[in-house]
């Protein structure tokens, strides 16, 4: 890490490309390993693995994974850890398979299609997973049970309260607005993304910009305005690509024409559109960036942090530490919710063993991105490139034909060797954590 | 010191046992502001333990605490430092993952608009460790990358910066060279002449008999006695820490 403090006095000359770009070096290292990851299968498939349409297929696999992680981050940065999240995730799925299917049409009278069953539905989902990780949170907080055993109660509870929810039975997802949160059936096409690309560029130019002056103002040292520039070049191109290539994916010709006549037009000829970005990475990244501002700019992130690292030193600081535990497994329990919601729509339908074993996946995502089991540090975009580097692996073995087990042993031992040259680069280092 | 005057903090009766053991056992000390009052006693003799009821993390069991000469109730730290109670803990409790400034500033930090002013907050931290140890330099690692003495001066910075009225010292200087030591003990005297409290947890017997007013003896958890400090010697004080007995001629 470098001292960018007004003491520093040497050149720029003397320090290292990285140092001066002030990147860190983890986040580089993922970077890296999820570029040699996509090349190697975009090799290996003949450029399919990069297609526009394998992109976008990618991304929205990999959100409810991605989404719960960012919460997994804060809950293991805490000390703790959630081993009920794929449970907690079936269970909102349930309620509000339910909610949508039977409750609210035949106990509120609501017909088909009628708005409000997507606002109460969601409303229900998200309380429902507010509360379950609340109890978690009070029982671990309050009552000094370790989480690991709370939330593997919570594994088996949860996971089977679904079961009698739905009396076991697979609920097809039927209103239709609670679709657009699935992927293909909610896109906002090519030129709002495009707009929408342009828009988080100016944003995190003007970010940056302003940690520039808000640091000057105090009289520090700040990186050279070339490395700033490089910087925001590399930021705005990530976006831009990324929109760009989403926007190149077509929508099909027959769904088209579906859609053109369910409101009794026909297609002109020639009509084409694409997919755009999908509302549920919309969501994501709403949600990775709040998360990242919870973590860094306020009061709660930072009182998260301090507990990880030091709980009595939180207490005595006058943190209360109780109360925090319980808003970081609500928080966590909120984001199952968020994420059954996206992960049913996906496949249009609740199926009993949803989110099964998500759990894993879940944490193995935070791990893979920098968060350490002992607590106290870990970074939401590193948990979200955990996340996407597991979905690529799985894809890109599935596209070459690489059957199921064997995927699932290479994520495994990827998990492993990624904390494994974690720890040899921080010996290296000389860093204790 | 004129006894006429209201103590700025009183411990009355104070007791607190943890299972069986009596770490505290019917404690009564007093402080007056511009007064250092060092406690002494061996390892396991309650200092930490008693200090602690009065800095908020622990609860008394009997006892009160009296402020300015009014009865407050301490439940938490946060009760603590809104009574301008200030600590410097033996372990130091710093959060190990977090820099200076974070640390300095945990449990009050400053914001603007509602998020944190980091480099408010930094800008802050090294004007006061300029004042305390202008050797410091490292304002952005987390303290666990800091040495012993590093740290010790972050934990003292965070004690004074705050316009404490009470100060808790446990064992300052434990971790701190000479040099270092010495710079604490004109900081005690410093804070000493603004008119502060300070309870002072010390084992070196020449520190104490320099910086301290008054010594409040324990031993087993029971206050053994309290001496002025210039009407003794320091072989007298030991003789109370080792014998648990009050010397005849101060008594
Ligand atoms: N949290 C605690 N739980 C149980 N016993 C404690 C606790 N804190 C202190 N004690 C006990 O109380 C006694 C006094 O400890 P302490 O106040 O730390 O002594 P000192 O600071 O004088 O060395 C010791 O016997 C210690 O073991
Ligand atoms: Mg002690």
């Amino acid at each position: 890490m470098t001292d960018t403090g007004q003491a520093t006095t040497a050149p720029a000359a003397k320090r290292g490309i990285i140092d001066t770009l002030e990147l860190d070096v983890r986040l580089l290292g993922m970077l890296v390993a999820f570029a040699a990851i996509a090349l190697v299968f975009t090799i290996w498939t003949g450029g399919t693995f990069v297609s526009p349409r394998n992109v976008f297929n990618i991304s929205v696999q990999a959100v409810p994974v991605a989404i719960m992680a960012c919460g997994m981050v804060f809950v293991i940065v805490a000390r703790q850890i959630d081993l009920s999240v794929g449970s907690m995730l079936a269970m909102c799925s349930a309620v509000m398979a339910m909610s949508q299917a039977t409750w609210l049409p035949q106990a509120m009278g609501l017909e088909y299609g009628n708005p409000y069953i997507l606002v109460i539905t969601i409303f229900l989902g998200f309380a429902v997973g507010t509360g379950m990780g609340a109890i978690t949170g009070w029982l671990v907080g309050y009552q000094r049970i370790p989480s690991f055993i709370v939330t593997l109660g919570g594994l088996f509870v949860w996971r089977n309260i679904n079961w009698y929810t739905t009396n076991g039975q697979s609920v097809s997802l039927t209103d239709p607005h609670l679709l657009m949160f699935g992927g293909t059936e909610g896109v906002l096409g090519a030129p709002v993304s495009m707009v929408l690309g342009v828009i988080a560029s100016v944003a995190a130019v003007l970010g940056l910009m302003s940690a520039r002056r808000n640091k000057q103002s105090h009289g520090f040292v700040v990186k050279p305005v070339w490395a700033e520039g490089v910087m925001m070049a590399m930021v705005v191109g990530a976006i831009m690509l990324f929109v760009t290539w989403l926007s190149r994916y077509p929508v099909p010709e027959a769904k088209l024409k579906r859609l053109f006549e369910a409101r009794g037009e026909v297609m002109p000829d020639g009509y084409t559109a694409m997919h755009g970005l999908p509302i549920s990475v919309i969501i994501l990244i709403v949600v990775a960036v709040g998360m990242t501002v919870t973590a860094r700019k306020t009061r709660l992130g930072r009182y998260i942090f301090a507990m990880g690292g030091n709980p009595d030193a939180a207490e005595l600081s006058g943190i209360n530490t109780r109360a925090l535990t319980v808003k970081i497994f609500a928080l966590m329990g909120f984001l199952c919710g968020l994420a059954a919601l996206i992960a049913q729509a996906r496949l249009q339908s609740h199926g009993n063993d949803i989110g099964m074993l998500e759990e894993l996946r879940v944490i193995a995502a935070a791990v893979i991105g920098g968060t350490a089991l002992a607590g106290g540090v870990g970074t939401i975009y590193g948990a979200v490139l955990g996340a996407l580097i597991m979905q690529s692996l799985q894809s890109g073995m599935a596209m070459v034909g690489v059957d199921t087990p064997f995927q699932n042993v290479v994520v495994g031992l990827v998990l492993v060797i990624a904390v494994w040259v974690d720890i040899i680069y921080r010996k290296r280092m000389g860093l204790t954590k | 010191m004129s006894n006429t005057r209201t103590p700025l903090v009183e411990m009355r009766d104070i007791s607190i046992a943890f299972g069986g053991v009596k770490a505290v056992d019917h404690v009564s000390i007093d402080l007056y502001p511009g007064e250092v009052v060092g406690l002494l006693g061996h390892n396991g003799a309650g200092k930490s333990t008693l200090i602690k009821i009065l800095a908020g993390a622990y609860q008394a069991d009997h006892g009160d605490i009296l402020i300015n000469g009014e009865k407050v109730e301490i439940r938490n730290p946060r009760d603590a430092r809104a009574q301008n109670i200030e600590t410097i803990y033996q372990t130091l409790a710093l959060a190990d993952n977090l820099d200076a400034s974070s640390n300095l500033f945990l449990g009050r930090e400053l914001l603007s608009n509602g998020l944190m002013d980091d480099a408010k907050m930094e800008a802050e931290t090294r004007k006061i460790m300029g004042r305390l140890n202008p050797n410091f330099r490292k304002f952005n690692v987390p303290v666990s990358a800091l040495s012993g003495g590093q740290r010790q001066s972050v934990a003292i910075a965070r004690a004074v910066y705050f316009n404490a009225k009470i100060l808790i010292m446990d064992e300052p200087t434990a971790a701190l060279g000479p040099h270092e030591t010495q710079m604490v003990a004109e900081l005690i005297q410093e804070l000493k002449a603004q008119g502060l409290g300070i309870f002072l947890i010390e084992h070196d017997i020449h520190n104490v008999m320099k910086l301290c007013d008054r010594a409040c003896v324990m031993k087993n958890g029971q206050l053994v006695g309290t001496v002025k400090v210039d009407e003794v010697t320091d072989d007298d004080i030991l003789g109370m820490i080792i014998m648990g007995k009050k010397p005849a001629k101060a008594a």
